[in-house]
């Protein structure tokens, strides 16, 4: 009976997956993904979209990476279990469940018009990049975690000082744990849209600097879906967002191997 | 050695960031909502059952229970397939397996929610429709895709917490004369009750913070909803549905239910935190 | 350009016709709402605000050029068996008051009714134009865009709605009112009184790209465009 049940669930997942990449997959040509929306969505390509989605997970990687490997860096190397890290700890667990939408409306109060930055590629950067701050911080802790004592003796007692080997020794070692982190995070961003709509607009014109509004791939596919102006277009919007999310997984999944693999070697 | 004093105040500047930004989300979020609900009356907001902004009137008490009804309905659909699926990988089939089936569960965790909601619009919503009755887009409908959405966490918290018993479990239950179907379900799975229980407050989490896929697929009627059949608003739905639109009071009303969003996820979020004793990653 | 999301694939039509002569020039159209929009306006935040109602009290000290009429079509699914449905009926069926297809002669079937959300300026302009006093139920659906709104009438049979006529199509059909159809004739000569003015909203008069812009919208090219779409030229309507 539990046979039953995984396989219905395992093959349920695949079936949304499957539909959407069987009538998209077809219309996924080279002209397709270099050109841009014409006509509201009727016509032409996802060009522009790329781009903005590409522009908007550059910018919340930028900020959320330094921010979330100092953080980990920290609580690892430089404290002992305290109230700080405790404090810290609480501050990235709470934040990692907050809602989509919460972030949205924040990020439409603070970045959108108390920072007055506009409904831009910088307000929802910024704003993605305080939704995967905190599996950027987990990843690279758990990455730094398993790092072996020996390394860190072997450092201190040849003179290194402790910022000297987080530099030299730990953060070299527990580069492809951070970067399956970091490729987790840009899986996020690639998919959100609810924060998103409400800091970057929905201009789906070639944006011209971190100041223009852009229409990310996932915001053309919802907008396409409801509005149901092209059915085609929708379906190859989202087979391409499939795929985009594919290749960022495997790329994080073999990162993992990699690294577990380094570890034992 | 001033600089690695400086070094490490630079670092721990860095790290109170997390912290730093959920007062900051709290602030903003509160700053704007709590004032319409000081006006109103938070009885009034809380309990109100007419949600008409254009007439003042700012009750989401049919938003609380759309949301309470389709988070129920999903861990209904959620947790029994979830576990099972978790037992089914742990349990029953050999390591090589589960180890292909990880990345594969990992990757529909990463699914966005948009294509979730658009495959429940296509598929699930006439099915409903045409079979069932109704208009199709309805508690129902969002409860299936949303169960859906939450399996990943299910399954994979409940299988870490599976595979972190320690062997001596399942080999004295065995070797005591229980059958492999016994020692799951009575000796495996009621230890490994707190990490499944964590994982199910986790799926709530997300169930209740779900949007996109939500407003494509309930229908977003604001009435209180009587059977599962009907159209539904969910608190987080209320928000991205109305947002584009919306100021003055009107605005200040979606921030003020974004409150009491903050609240029930930070109240799940502890709760989940204690039960589950150690930091979920 | 911000504003009315009714207003915005018009406009995001006659911007992308407009810097496909112009290159170089760059016209982003962004939606929120015919209220978002206006607010935009007044605060500098955008050079033009586009709207799909009248501007209200405090909003009369700002410039308003009329760029088109749009008419708002009651729509049901093509195989509802009803073509016509007066006023009334139709205020009885948004309110709630008649739930089922037979109250209006149809069939034995329960009516899905879908509406736009809260803040919409469809939603406004139907609620002026149709409902009057009456309240919209608050069990209809509701959908965040007129496409949206198209969507479901399209797939439900039991379902009615309303949306832009510029945006029906052969998937929907549109109910005429008190006998009178929904078509480009009618409202023309003042028959079809469902109708809205989609306005483009200035602090002041507008100068360089805003005014070529609003220049070539008006134009008869411009404005060819727009009738295209299915709305009703500035100057078509005789009163």
């Amino acid at each position: 009976m539990i046979w039953v049940a995984a396989f219905f669930t395992l093959g349920v997942m695949i079936w949304i997956m499957a539909q959407v990449l069987r009538e998209g997959l077809p219309l996924l040509t080279v002209d397709f993904l270099s050109d841009s929306p014409r006509q509201m969505g009727r016509s032409g390509g996802i060009f522009s979209t790329i781009v903005g989605t590409l522009l908007i997970t550059a910018v919340a990687i930028t900020i959320a990476t330094p921010l979330g490997v100092g953080t980990a860096v920290y609580l690892r190397e430089y404290t002992r279990e305290g109230r700080i890290s405790r404090l810290i700890r609480f501050g990235t667990d709470c934040l990692a469940g907050v809602p989509s939408i919460i972030f949205g409306l924040f990020g439409f109060v603070f970045f959108v018009i108390f920072l007055g930055m506009g409904w831009s590629i910088l307000s929802g950067g910024l704003t993605l990049a305080t939704m995967i701050l905190p599996t950027i911080i987990s990843t690279a802790e758990e990455a730094i975690k398993t790092i072996p004592k020996s390394y860190r003796e072997v450092s201190y007692a040849l003179g290194g000082t402790r910022w000297q080997t987080v530099a030299k020794v730990i953060l070299p070692n527990a580069l492809p744990g951070i970067l399956t982190g970091v490729l987790l995070g840009v899986g996020r961003s690639v998919g959100e849209t609810a924060a998103i709509i409400l800091t970057a607009g929905s201009s789906f014109l070639m944006p011209t600097s971190l100041f223009s509004p852009i229409r990310t791939m996932a915001i053309h596919f919802y907008i396409l879906a409801r509005e149901g102006i092209s059915m085609e277009m929708a379906y190859a919007t989202g087979a391409a967002l499939i795929l985009l999310i594919l290749a960022i997984n495997t790329a994080a999944n073999w990162l993992l191997h990699r690294y577990i693999r380094r570890l034992e070697g | 050695m001033t600089k690695e004093k400086f070094l490490e105040k630079f670092l721990l500047f860095i790290a109170l960031s997390s912290i730093s930004i959920l007062a900051l989300i709290a602030f903003f979020i509160f700053e704007q909502g709590l004032p319409l609900i000081w006006k109103k009356g938070l009885a009034s907001f809380l309990l109100g059952e007419r949600w008409y902004p254009s007439q003042g009137s700012f009750g989401i008490l049919p938003m609380v229970v759309g949301s309470f009804w389709v988070t129920f309905g999903s861990l209904i659909v959620g947790v029994p397939l979830g576990v099972a699926c978790a037992v089914f990988l742990c349990e029953l089939t050999p390591p090589l397996v589960s180890m292909v089936f990880r990345p594969a569960i990992q990757l529909l965790a990463a699914i966005p929610s948009v294509i979730y909601g658009f495959w429940g619009l296509i598929v699930l919503v006439p099915l409903i429709r045409d079979h069932l009755g109704g208009p199709g887009l309805s508690i129902l409908a969002g409860s299936l895709v949303l169960g859906i959405m939450i399996l990943p966490t299910i399954i994979s918290i409940s299988e870490d917490s599976l595979r972190a018993l320690p062997r001596s479990f399942k080999e004295g239950a065995l070797s005591l004369g229980a059958t492999h179907w016994q020692t799951i379900w009575k000796v495996l799975l009621p230890a490994a009750r707190s990490g499944i229980v964590a994982s199910v407050i986790l799926g709530m989490g997300r169930a209740i913070g779900e949007t996109m896929a939500m407003i494509m697929i309930l229908g977003n009627a604001v009435q209180m909803p009587h059977s599962i059949l009907h159209s539904a608003r969910t608190l987080t739905t209320n928000i991205g549905i109305e947002m584009g639109y919306a100021t003055g009071d009107h605005q200040q009303a979606l921030f003020a239910t974004g409150v009491v969003l903050f609240f029930i996820i930070m109240g799940l979020n502890s709760l989940a935190l204690i039960i589950s004793g150690r930091r979920r990653s | 350009m911000v504003g009315s999301t009714s207003v915005q694939p018009f406009a995001e039509i006659l911007a992308e016709e407009y810097m496909a002569h112009h290159s170089g020039k760059k016209i982003y159209v962004q939606g929120g709402g015919s209220s978002a929009g206006i607010q935009a306006v007044r605060t500098g935040a955008a050079h033009i605000g586009m709207s799909s109602r009248r501007l209200m009290g405090n909003e009369e000290n700002l410039i308003d050029v009329l760029i088109a009429y749009d008419a708002i079509a009651v729509i049901v699914h093509p195989k509802n068996p009803l073509t016509n449905l007066s006023r009334e009926q139709i205020r009885q069926i948004f309110s709630g008051k008649v739930t089922n297809w037979q109250g209006v002669g149809g069939w034995n079937k329960a009516i899905t009714l879908v509406t736009r959300e809260e803040g919409s300026g469809t939603r406004e302009a139907f609620q002026n134009l149709l409902m009057g006093k009456t309240e919209i139920s608050l069990g209809a659906l509701v959908q965040d865009s007129n496409g949206a709104i198209r969507q479901v009438v399209k797939d439900d049979p039991k379902a009615i709605g309303y949306i832009s006529l510029g945006l029906v199509n052969d998937q929907v059909k549109s109910l005429a009112i008190d006998g009178i159809e929904a078509n480009i004739e009618n409202i023309n000569h003042g028959r079809y009184k469902i109708v809205r003015p989609f306005l483009f909203v200035f602090t002041k008069e507008p100068g360089g790209l805003a005014k070529s812009f609003l220049d070539f919208v008006l134009s008869p090219d411009g404005q060819k465009l727009l009738v295209q779409e299915g709305l009703v030229a500035a100057k078509g309507m005789r009163r």
